[in-house]
């Protein structure tokens, strides 16, 4: 229900009364408000969803999930060969 | 005695809507059920992005194509060149060479003349590009509020080669489908300058003559079977429209089709499929499998087509359909598209 | 920060689904909550990775499919309005109303633009004094930070020609309602990343353990699903009833205490319809008597409307996953997303458009 995007806040800024800022999404760059993210900073990623920050994303988190599942995927290496198309 | 009879399909749409022109599904829809059944020859019918036909010995190519794009001058290129190089390679779609242009101007009341003599001479440049000489013309002005500025029309006649036969009708099973680069480059460059969407970025539109990477595609083999330049409506669109024209099934491979980081990007941002979103400067080939390495080297070897692939095959299984192995191996149906792609946000 | 590539990896992915076959020893019911995870499901083809134990359901987590009717009327209504400029998500143009949509409503003449975000809508209000600017607020507990924030923001600048139609809902009276229905076969839910990430999993702890069903708070990316789906059914084989979160680099037990903080600042729990389902006790946000004024509704009398909803489409159904989309007879044939009969076969994370858009090749169609 809720396409959200991971950015890294390029800059920080106020405007109208709100914290807004610049997210980068690979390449892309976009504003969003940052309201709810009250103590993001530069260079920090967070979830961005119709314009605004979410929730931060966690480095830590990120990199333990894709670590558990590389160990995983290490020893099933041999299957990866991409299948035909049938 | 004439009666006047709306096709089903088109029913559901009392009033013309914006998917009407954005070369997916009701685009399709209106050629299919209004336009080829009253115009209805021989010619027309098999619905190719021209026609093909002999004069005296000699066989022309023939297409026209109108320009209504907003804003008018956007990233990396402009509605002039693009009304050039849009009929140039409609032309070069049939293995045609390009030779001759004309150019129809609607201008808007109060539409600036500095603006225009912009619009003109990249015109000018393209062509001169492309080699081909724009030879006649029209100029019409609407009334303020009637039109965006400027609207172009260009038709274009090339000469095709004899012994080469294209058309979308003529793919068949085993042939191999080359993609001559990375996609979405267009389209995203446009939706970057939309009011509501506005985003930054250095994608700039791919718009470019074609009608080279075909000459040299055509110097290593004519058995080409198929060529089209997926435009509005992405690649999605173009393969549907092969795969029913030639009553093919069609298997792409997603990891073989290179999508730009920043076009993938803007993608996620927006919720919109990289397949749907539009190419000015791509052509997709369907050749026999066993040329179609030394197809894709001569396209390599030319700055177009650099990142030119084979990015799956024809097949007799599901006619009609085009299936994609996904990132993750698994299989989905690339749908044609349907009105317009719309930013999926929520 | 990784890049989305090593989430949708195949070597990674079949690496959790042959773990999840090692662990599977029968059949379970699993339901995704959320529209976005249905789409991503079809999108990969995450479903034909799955060991045929496991039947994923699709549940009624997509704000376009369930807004009801006599709204999507009453947008229509307000859109055609000479002096209105009617802004909204992309995704809300093509739902059919009664008899027509937004996309019709534009062609003939109604200025309707698609936004990207609801704060845009206030920059148009402020551009355009003299017109009058209404923004289409649907969406879950994800949205509704920024929907509430536009209101907010309307107020605090004292904008006069801001409104909005609000349709917000709640994830937790649904769950309680599929969860109550004795037609229910959901074993566990994925509970959706980002309504979570707004509001966390606290919410959630006491319906797993009233209802003895595990949830796991589920991201997004193929893997990130795949990681759901397995933590799911290790809780089942185990007997384990549990709210897990397996999608730890967004999400947090307590969510984002701002976007709460706004939310219940602006917005107030009443009864809400959903499209298909029918009315579900405290599942929706209204704005609060404070924030009024910019109600859409209040703003623009739109009379009674008469609401004609096809009696073929068995969408409520497929909403509470009861059925497969496949499973009704108006599909890919009356239905389809150029001609939609209901909202689930319009909205790109409509169970029903994401079967046809990507999975009609792997089943035969009924009827």
């Amino acid at each position: 229900m809720c396409l959200g995007v991971p950015g890294k806040i390029v800059d920080i800024y106020e405007a109208s009364g709100l914290k807004m800022g610049r997210v980068d999404f690979g390449g892309v760059t976009k504003e969003a408000c940052l309201e709810y993210v009250p103590d993001i900073q530069v260079g920090e990623y967070t979830v961005i969803h119709v314009g605004f920050a979410i929730s931060r994303l966690s480095e830590a988190d990120a990199q333990e999930t894709l670590a558990l599942l590389r160990e995983v995927g290490a020893f099933e290496e041999e299957l990866g060969a991409p299948n035909e198309i049938t | 005695m004439i009666t006047l009879q709306c096709p089903l399909p088109l029913r559901d749409y009392p009033n013309i809507v914006m998917g009407h022109g954005g070369g997916g599904k009701l685009s399709h829809d209106l050629v299919q059920h209004l336009f080829a059944p009253a115009f209805d020859n021989a010619l027309l019918a098999p619905l190719n992005d021209q026609a093909v036909f002999a004069v005296e010995g000699a066989r022309l190519a023939f297409t026209t194509d109108s320009f209504v794009v907003k804003p008018i001058f956007f990233p990396g290129s402009d509605i002039g060149a693009l009304a050039v190089n849009g009929t140039v390679n409609d032309l070069a779609m049939s293995g045609a060479r390009p030779i001759y242009l004309s150019a129809g101007f609607i201008l808007e009341e109060g539409f600036a003349l500095d603006d225009l003599t912009r619009v003109v001479y990249s015109m000018a440049e393209a062509a001169k590009r492309a080699g081909v000489q724009i030879i006649t013309g029209d100029t019409k002005v609407v009334e303020e509020g009637h039109g965006d500025g400027i609207y172009i029309n260009t038709a274009g006649i090339g000469i095709a080669p004899n012994g080469v036969n294209i058309a979308a009708a003529n793919a068949r099973a085993g042939d191999a489908i080359i993609l001559s680069g990375a996609i979405g480059l267009h389209g995203i460059a446009i939706l970057s300058q939309r009011e509501g969407l506005r985003f930054d970025s250095e994608i700039v539109s791919d718009c470019a003559p074609l009608h080279d990477l075909v000459a040299a595609m055509l110097a290593v083999t004519q058995d080409i079977h198929t060529l089209r330049d997926p435009t509005r409506g992405g690649i999605a669109s173009a393969l549907n429209e092969i795969a029913e024209a030639a009553k093919i099934g069609i298997e792409i491979d997603e990891r073989a089709i290179a999508v730009p980081r920043d076009v993938a990007s803007a993608c996620e941002m927006l919720g919109l499929d990289p397949f749907y979103v539009a190419n000015e400067g791509k052509l997709i080939a369907f050749a026999p499998s066993e040329i179609a390495p030394r197809v894709v080297a001569a396209l390599r070897a030319h700055p177009l087509g650099r990142d030119a692939a084979i990015i799956g095959r024809a097949v007799t299984a599901h006619p009609g359909m085009v299936v994609a192995r996904t990132s993750i191996g698994a299989t989905r149906v690339v749908d044609m598209m349907i009105g317009e792609q719309l930013p999926r946000i929520c | 920060m990784k890049s989305l590539d090593a989430y949708r990896d195949e070597v990674q992915v079949r690496a959790v689904f042959d773990q999840l076959a090692r662990v599977i020893t029968r059949e379970w019911t699993l339901m995704e909550v959320c529209g976005g995870q249905t789409h991503s499901i079809m999108r990969f083809g995450i479903d034909q990775l799955l060991p045929k134990q496991i039947d994923l359901v699709h549940g009624p987590g997509c704000p376009v499919c369930v807004t009801p009717l006599e709204l999507i009327d009453k947008a229509l209504v307000i859109a055609a309005r000479p002096n209105v400029i009617f802004t909204s998500f992309g995704d809300m143009l093509r739902v059919p109303g009664s008899t027509t949509d937004l996309f019709q409503v534009k062609a003939r003449g109604g200025d309707v633009r698609i936004l990207y975000s609801p704060l845009d809508a206030l920059r148009i209000a402020r551009d355009n004094p003299s017109k009058q600017v209404v923004f289409f607020g649907v969406g879950f507990e994800t949205t509704a930070p920024a929907n509430g924030m536009a209101v907010f923001q309307a107020k605090r600048e004292a904008l006069k020609n801001f409104s909005m139609l609000v349709s917000h809902v709640r994830v937790p009276p649904a769950i309680t309602a599929l969860m109550s229905d004795p037609a229910n076969r959901v074993q566990a839910f994925l509970a959706a990343g980002h309504v979570c990430a707004v509001m966390g999993y606290w919410e959630y702890e006491p319906l797993a353990a009233q209802f003895r069903v595990p949830m796991i708070v589920t991201g997004f990316e193929p893997l990130d699903i795949a990681n759901g789906i397995l933590a799911a059914v290790r809780q089942l084989e185990q007997g384990r009833v549990e709210v897990e979160n397996a999608y730890p680099r967004a999400v947090t037990r307590e969510g984002n205490q701002p976007a709460q903080a706004l939310i219940a600042q602006v917005f107030e729990v009443c009864d809400r319809k959903w499209r298909g389902i029918g009315e579900i006790p405290q599942s929706g946000w209204r704005l609060r008597d404070e924030f009024r004024e910019y109600d859409a509704e209040q703003r623009f009398d739109v009379g009674s409307l008469h609401v004609n909803e096809s009696p073929l489409c068995i969408s409520g159904l497929v909403l509470q996953g009861r059925k497969k989309p496949n499973e009704c007879v108006a599909f890919g044939k009356q239905c389809t997303p150029a001609k939609p009969l209901g909202a689930t076969m319009v909205s790109s994370e409509g169970a029903c458009a994401a079967y046809y858009r990507y999975a009609r090749h792997t089943f035969a169609v009924v009827g």
